[in-house]
Order: C-alpha cells, then structure tokens, then sequence
C-alpha cells in the first residue's frame, strides 16, 4: 500500500459507514448498549465500594493509654498512634469526656454523681484505612510506648473485610463476563457488516489489491463506529447516572444511599469506554476481515 | 507466458481434478479453453490467478512459480492477470468510473495516472459515456465490457475470461468476442473459457481441449477434435 492511497482509503472507510447504513446502524446499537451495562455495572460497583469503605470507617478501636502518663504526655502518644501504618485517623478522648459520655449512656445518671474519673484511662479513637491489615495493625499499635490496653470489635472488623474482597472478586468477575460477551456481540455484528461485503472483498482480491489495501477502509470504518459507540454510550451513561443519582437524593427514604457525582468518574469512565470502543471497533473489524480474505 | 508441466491437482474429497496437465501458452497468444463441465477448466484457471497450488508439477505465470510464490506475493501475480467472468462481479456500488479506477488504487497509482488512464480504457470498451453510471444501469454487454476494462485497465500481460459470453445474447456475444480479440491484437495475451462452438470457429484460433483432468487435443482444430472423440 502506497502512500497516496492513505486519503482515498480512509475516504473509502468513511463512505462504507453510509454505504452499509443499517448494518453501520446495527454496530453502533450493539456497541452503545454492551458499553452502557458494562459502565452502568462498574459505576455501581465504584459506588457500593465506596459506601462499604465508609462503614469501614465507622469501626473504630480504642487504644488506651497508661494511667501514669500526665495528659500532655498522654497527648503525645498521638504522634505515635499516627506514624503506625493503617492508621487513617486518631483522636484523643480525655478521660473525663469519656466519662461524661459514658454518663450520657447510663439511665441512672444520679448515681454516678461524684464519682472520682482517675479509675478511667486518656484513649484514643483509632480508625483504621484497611480493616484487611487489622490483626497487624493491632500488634504494631500494642507496641507503641504507652499504651496500655487496646480495645477493639475484630469480628465487625472481618466482616467488613469480607464483604469488601466479595464484592471486589463478584464485580471484577461481573464486568469481565459482561466484557467478553460485549465482544463477541459487537465481533458478530462486525462478521454480520463484513459477509454482507464478501463479493466486494473477493473482487478486490481478484485483482491484485493487497491485504492493507483491503483491510484499512474496514478497519477505519471499525475505528469510527467504535468511537461513535463509545461517544454515544458514554454520553448516555452520563445522563442515566445524573438522572438517578438526582431522583435517589431526592427521594427522601434513601437519603442513606448517596451515589458520587459523574464528575468525579469522568476521567476513568472515558479512558474506558473509548479504549473499549477502539478495542472493539478495529480489533473486530481487523479479524472479522480475515476470514474473507483467504481467497 | 503460461506454462503447466505435468501438473496434478488433488482435493481433499479425494477427486483429482488434474492428471497430469502440460501445456505452453506464449505471450501474446489468443487460445480457446473448451471442455465439459468438470472437466478441470476452473481448476486450471484457479492455479494461474494464484488461487489454487498444483499437488505435483509445476506452473509458471509471467515469470511466477506457483510452487515457490509466497503468499504476499500473490497480489502482484495477479496484477499480471485480468480476469473476466461471467457473471461480471462488478462492484454494484460503485460507477462505472470506479469500478474501474479502484483497480488502479489497489496496486498504488497516482491519482493523474487514474485520470489519464481510465477514460482511455472505458473509451476502448466503448462505455465512455456512461462513466457516472452504476452497473445495475447497464445493459449485459455494457457490464461484461466494464469488467473487461477493469481487467484491462493495469495494462496485463494475460486476461482470462471465463465464459465472458455466457450470460449474452448472440450479437452482444459476438461483440465482446470482437472485443477481446481487438486488445489479444494490442499484444495481450487471451486465455477465454468457452462453451460456444460458433465462436470457437468463428474466430480461427488456439483450442485446448481438457477433459477429465487430461489434455485431450491442443491446436486449431481442436474443438473438432474435442466434439468428435
């Protein structure tokens, strides 16, 4: 293939996109919707990942500090707590606030009037980024000089845990599948395009073209209804997403469920869906042109 | 030059649609290949456009050999080779101009090149004006003259038609006949694939008769060998 055919081809591709209208037609459909579940999927999965790591954040260990520490001395063990790896957050509670709270708590709260707060300790409320590193996390914070005591639910902990790699392992596996079938719909659309051009494929053959030659008007046209696929699903998922996400904050029963803004996955969400649409656009149309090509 | 040497051609389903075929075709010569169905014309028509390999022997096109060509190599045999069929397999979508002119960007020419040289080729069919048409507009004989342009258009050393009449009424027939033997005059060599016996003998050439995977007669005479054996 020589340089000046480049225009005429790419031309060539353009032109078939029309030529072949409803088959054109057909591509994009297939392709806009295989791109819409599979981003509507990953867009949930974001969301829920999201909102269990929030409960995650809710797990909180309580790390207390050793009673012949004075409350400045015991303030600075906080620098300590958070140089510990895993550590996302650790806020100091004097012992007399703990003990107002545990006062608020109590229903007899005559009865404690009076009572000598030194029997408590100063702690710490520790959260944690990874609640998967918790057993680790725990040792190196029993570590820490002064700390006296650790008090922590391991249980909601490894339930967290668990939920989180469950859901990781579901929605990879989820969004594969759906990938791979997108593929092999969108590839059968694309063989669907390309048998109804066999004759078109064998004349060319027949009089010597070369297989770039042949290929690249297809794989242009490939190319642009991939894109335009891509263009059109992801302008879709964007609108669907807002539309939900707006009618969800709305409804007040499930302010509990609150989705990000769009904004805040544009960027993976385009890479996605045009790397998806150019994966599928020539690499469909490149080996569906194959088997018409063995002539 | 064509050239077959003891060539046998075997298919997987176990026929053997050649049985040891030799012939010589020299530049620009004019022969007629006839024989009944079945008989191994396609199968020798197949091997000279690269589309088939002989299981034994060897065939030489314009200074191709079968047995050696590398299958990137195939596009630029059959650039040396027009082919013509029967039923046109012209492109439906395209006009007559580009049906023609597309031949000539498949093997990278310039665009003033297409220019200068596709209405000269369409004027020597005599559809030059009707180059906007698309083949669905034109009468049989228009379209087999197209596809012979398209076969001429790169200047081959060969053209094969294979059954170029067979689809035409007897004037039209003769017409494309005239035609092919017109640019066979030009120093092209013609290799035509025929059932018509008034067209064999009315234009005095070349016969090949092939039947049943042999060679049965080779000469001027041959059809009248062929019928009468």
């Amino acid at each position: 293939m020589r340089i000046n055919n480049l225009g005429y081809l790419i031309k060539e591709g353009i032109r078939g996109i029309f030529l072949h209208g409803f088959m054109s037609f057909a591509a994009v459909c297939v392709t806009v919707a295989c791109l819409l579940i599979v981003g509507s999927f990953t867009c949930l999965t974001y969301n829920i990942t999201l909102m269990v790591e929030d409960l995650n954040k809710t797990n909180e260990i309580l790390v207390y500090v050793d009673e012949d520490l004075s409350d400045a001395e015991a303030r600075s063990v906080g620098t300590l707590i958070n140089k510990v790896e895993n550590v996302y957050k650790a806020t100091f509670v004097h012992k007399d606030d703990a003990f107002e709270s545990f006062v608020e708590t109590y229903s007899d709260k005559d009865s404690l009037t009076g009572v000598d707060t030194n029997f408590l300790r100063h702690r710490f409320v520790v959260i944690l980024e990874d609640n998967g590193q918790f057993q680790q996390t725990i040792k190196d914070l029993e570590q820490v000089e002064g700390v006296a005591k650790i008090s922590a639910a391991r249980e909601l902990a490894e339930g967290f845990t668990t939920i989180q790699n469950v859901l990781q392992i579901a929605s990879v596996a989820v969004v594969g599948v759906l990938l791979v079938v997108s593929l092999l719909i969108i590839s059968n659309t694309v063989k669907l395009a390309m048998y109804d051009r066999r004759e078109e494929i064998a004349i060319m053959k027949m009089v010597g073209a070369t297989n770039s030659f042949i290929r690249l008007p297809y794989v242009v046209e490939g190319f642009t209804l991939g894109m335009v696929g891509a263009g059109v699903a992801f302008g879709l998922e964007w609108f669907l997403y807002e539309l939900l996400r707006n009618r969800m904050a709305a409804a007040s029963t499930l302010k509990l469920i609150d989705f990000v803004p769009f904004q805040e996955l544009l960027l993976p969400m385009i890479v996605t869906f045009f790397a998806a649409g150019l994966f599928v656009g020539i690499v469909g149309s490149w080996t569906s042109i194959r088997k018409f090509m063995d002539v | 030059m064509i050239e077959f040497t003891d060539v046998t051609k075997s298919y997987s389903v176990g026929t053997r649609a050649l049985k040891g075929v030799s012939m010589q075709i020299e530049d620009g010569e004019f022969v007629y290949l006839v024989g009944p169905s079945g008989s191994g014309k396609s199968t020798v028509i197949k091997m000279i456009t690269g589309e088939l390999k002989p299981t034994s022997g060897t065939v030489h096109v314009n200074g191709y050999s079968l047995e050696k060509i590398r299958k990137r190599e195939i596009p630029y045999l059959r650039r040396t080779v027009g082919t013509v069929f029967q039923d046109f397999r012209l492109i439906q979508n395209k006009t007559v101009y580009d049906n023609v002119a597309f031949v000539m960007r498949a093997i990278g020419a310039r665009e003033r090149e297409i220019r200068e040289r596709v209405p000269y080729v369409l004027n020597l069919v005599g559809l030059d004006t009707k180059t906007r048409r698309h083949p669905g507009e034109l009468s049989g004989g228009e379209q087999q003259r197209l596809a012979i342009a398209r076969a001429l258009v790169n200047n081959p050393s060969t053209i094969i038609a294979d059954e170029p009449t067979g689809n035409l009424d007897p004037a039209r027939s003769l017409e494309i006949m005239s035609l092919l033997m017109e640019i066979n005059n030009l120093g092209t060599t013609m290799l035509v694939v025929t059932h018509e016996k008034h067209l064999v003998e009315r234009f005095h050439k070349r016969v090949i008769s092939i039947d049943d995977g042999l060679i049965v007669s080779d000469g001027m005479d041959g059809y009248y060998r062929y019928e009468n054996q």
